[in-house]
């Protein structure tokens, strides 16, 4: 349920590959630990990703829509989404002008989430909030329920790059607009907390919000994500203690 | 709109199932949480409580003890000394000679220091006074931790400060204490009433005879040791332990000033009826039966915390508990359904566990009620939902229940269940709303969930309880003044207004 990710300037196709091998093998001395749900990276990276994840199932994400903002015209955000998709990204992050969303234009936030859903086709969509710039739970609810009604396939809370990211309250929140869209069409739609997720133990906190908000169903990495890359090695941490009873270092463990 | 998932053909299933999209809350988790008990091996519960009057532990003149059990095991966990009326009759004397001879007579300055000191103890001990809550209680020990515990101590710290500035309380008229006070509390918060009842007695400068309730004695005498602990002189605070002959001798006594009861409508009225003419003092706590008002517009999520905050803390054993859900007709289905999603995760089992969410019913007596309640709920054509969680097999439990399709004119509509069951009616209007609301020989507290300020205060004014909350429930404060109206009683508790309970003001 863990989406890697590398969204830097300074990203070379060096880094790319290494997040990658560890997405396929987190932890070398066990092979059992499964592969990630996918890698997340800048549209670039997207085919060094896609060669280096080629036939593993491990999906790749691509962020687009002049992320991390959002404040470019629409035909280039479009265009972005167009050639991220072109150059092989199975899922498409895009990023809602939190502008506009706090202008009041509501419209233009829906038109372009459903524009971006056009041009994705098939690709997956997850619609980022950047819930750290909406400033009430009000907004992130509404902001919420514009990228469900638009076709978002995924909501997401963050970035990465502004504070604060993921919290349990305003995921909480985006959860509760997923499950009334459920009550009311039956439609699962997936949710991924984005940044700020460190820890096994906090991540154990969000899988029981989810698992108490929207049920089984949701526990699954089709319909939910964390979007981190500290907290794999955390996990790892983890279950290396469960099985010898002992805490190793963290330069135990590799850090791509 | 969303690109097919494999997850789509499990939508089906449960579609083919139910008529309307299901999250699948069934009850049985999927997931096992460990037990996370709270350790009880360090305490150590003494065979025979006796009494504790004039600042000694007293065998009982009747020469009788009584076992407290834990409900949740249905396991004794020690005797308790019941007191007659010889007993409470040393009490009353021996708190009129600590009046006398010295709390009268200490500077208010001096009795804050006590008040402190007792406020201060509570605190340092209090793991273990809410482990004793909870087992003899039932309660979750969650709650007695994080809600009974610091809540009782922070009465006394409350009261602690108004011990020297009374002056400033009565508008500057004059006043003086009233004397000895009888104080009766109930099983549901056994150390909270305790508090409660003690700590504005003691400021204002009486001195008191507690009579706690004979299910849930313990903490109260663990209350009396912290007494001893830091020597409150003897006498100012005596505790009579028994069951309703030893609470009707204390009523009956003819040199206590003062009686302030909390417990149910019933005995409140025969309380009344045996001290007419006697000019003793009274206040009484009394039943309720809440309505906990929902719009169409309040922020629906949050109400449906506020409505299982409001019915099932304590599993219901609350005399403010909103017990009838008035919802407007327009989101009726749908505050339901999130409601019975929400409740089905809910935990019931070991109070002591920390994940518990519902603890056991204080007393099979009680248990037998709500079952009786439920049972005349049910012939009276009301439908009936409870959670499908697993019940412990020992100790007395009730899984959380809601009534649906109930008329205004059913006893559950009206009749304290003082257990885990709600009712849920509708209404259309404002108007209607507080006409429904107010329909009821109670009148103790009410909740008005609603996006609009406006709204809520207009509601607020037409309702007739003691206390209305707004977008919250059952949020508690030393500060803010607690009591009902019609059958839920007279006189307040908290606060500046619950001073003058327990003073005479020229």
């Amino acid at each position: 349920m863990m989406d890697l990710t590398t969204l830097e300037g300074k990203d070379t196709p060096g880094k790319v590959r290494a997040l990658c091998r560890k997405a396929l093998v987190p932890l070398a001395s066990d092979p059992s630990i499964g592969p990630t749900a996918a890698v997340c990276v800048y549209p670039n990276m997207v085919p060094i990703a896609k060669h280096e994840l080629r036939g593993s199932g491990v999906k790749v994400a691509s962020v687009a829509t002049a992320f991390p903002s959002g404040l470019s015209p629409l035909s280039i955000k479009l265009d972005d989404v167009r050639q991220a998709v072109e150059l092989g990204a199975d899922e498409i992050d895009m990023v809602i002008d939190r502008g506009a969303m706090l202008a009041g234009d509501y419209r233009k936030v829906f038109d372009e989430i459903a524009a971006v859903k056009e041009a994705c086709g098939q690709t997956h969509l997850k619609v980022i909030l950047e819930t750290g710039e909406l400033g009430s739970y009000d907004v992130v609810r509404r902001a919420s329920d514009l990228a469900i009604a638009a076709g978002g396939d995924f909501i997401k809370t963050s970035t990465g790059k502004i504070q604060p990211a993921a919290t349990p309250a305003v995921t909480l929140v985006m959860l509760e607009a997923i499950r009334d869209h459920y009550y009311a069409t039956g439609k699962r739609i997936g949710m991924k907390p984005a940044g700020g997720v460190r820890t096994a133990k906090q991540a154990l906190h969000y899988l029981v919000i989810v698992k108490e908000t929207l049920g089984d169903a949701w526990l699954d990495p089709d319909l939910f994500r964390f979007g981190a890359s500290a907290l794999l090695n955390d996990v790892l941490m983890q279950l290396e203690k469960e099985r010898t009873g002992f805490y190793q270092a963290s330069a135990d463990f590799s850090a791509d | 709109m969303a690109t097919p998932r494999k997850n789509e053909k499990k939508t089906d299933a449960v579609k083919a199932a139910s008529s309307e999209p299901d999250l699948g809350f069934t009850g049985e988790s999927s997931w096992q949480y460990e037990p996370s008990l709270e350790g009880t091996d360090h305490l150590r519960f003494e065979k025979k409580y006796e009494l504790f009057i004039g600042g000694r532990w007293v065998a009982p003149k009747s020469k009788k003890y009584f076992p407290t059990i834990n409900p949740a095991t249905e396991e004794p966990i020690a005797e308790v000394a019941e007191a007659n009326a010889e007993d409470v009759d040393a009490a009353v004397r021996s708190a009129r000679t600590a009046y006398d001879k010295i709390w009268s007579k200490l500077r208010p300055a001096e009795r804050a220091k006590y008040l402190y000191r007792i406020a201060r103890a509570m605190q340092e001990k209090a793991r273990d006074l809410a482990i004793v809550e909870t087992m003899d209680g039932g309660k979750p020990i969650k709650e007695s931790r994080d809600f009974d515990v610091p809540t009782a101590s922070a009465h006394f710290f409350y009261h602690a400060g108004w011990a020297d500035k009374l002056d400033l309380a009565f508008h500057g008229r004059p006043y003086r204490p009233l004397g000895v006070a009888g104080q009766i509390i109930p099983w549901n918060f056994p150390l909270l009433m305790a508090a409660w009842k003690i700590a504005p007695a003691l400021a204002c400068g009486n001195t008191v005879v507690l009579k706690p309730a004979e299910t849930t004695p313990l903490t109260a005498l663990l209350l009396a040791k912290i007494f001893e602990e830091i020597e409150l002189p003897p006498g100012v605070v005596n505790i009579v332990t028994g069951a309703g002959a030893t609470g009707a001798a204390l009523v009956a006594h003819s040199d206590v000033n003062k009686i302030a009861f909390t417990g149910s409508t019933d005995v409140g009225k025969r309380i009344q009826g045996a001290i007419a003419g006697s000019g003793k003092r009274l206040t009484l706590e009394l039943g309720g039966k809440a309505a906990n008002i929902v719009f169409a517009d309040a922020p629906l999520d949050q109400a449906v915390e506020g409505i299982v905050n409001g019915i099932f803390f304590n599993q219901g054993h609350v005399c403010c508990a909103g017990s009838r859900l008035l919802v407007e007709e327009s989101v009726h289905d749908l505050v339901v359904r999130k409601l019975r999603d929400r409740i089905a995760t809910m935990r019931v089992g070991n109070p002591l566990d920390k994940n518990t969410d519902l603890g056991a019913i204080n007393s099979k007596m009680q248990l037998e009620k709500i079952r009786g309640l439920v049972a005349a709920g049910e012939a009276e054509g009301a439908e009936r939902w409870s959670s499908p969680c697993a019940l412990p097999k020992k100790g007395f439990f009730f899984p959380p229940t809601f009534f649906t399709n109930v008329a205004q004119a059913s006893r559950i509509a009206h009749e304290e269940i003082f257990g885990p069951v709600l009712s849920i009616l509708t209404f259309r209007t404002p108007d209607e709303a507080v006409e429904k609301a107010n329909n009821t020989m109670y009148g103790l507290s009410a909740g008005v969930w609603t996006d609009k300020g406006s709204k809520s205060f207009w509601m607020a004014q037409r309702l007739q309880a003691g206390v209305v909350w707004a977008n919250t429930f059952n949020k508690f404060d030393p500060s803010s003044p607690f009591g009902g109206y019609k059958e839920s009683g007279f006189g307040r508790e908290g606060g500046r207004q619950g001073l003058s309970s327990y003073v005479e003001v020229g």
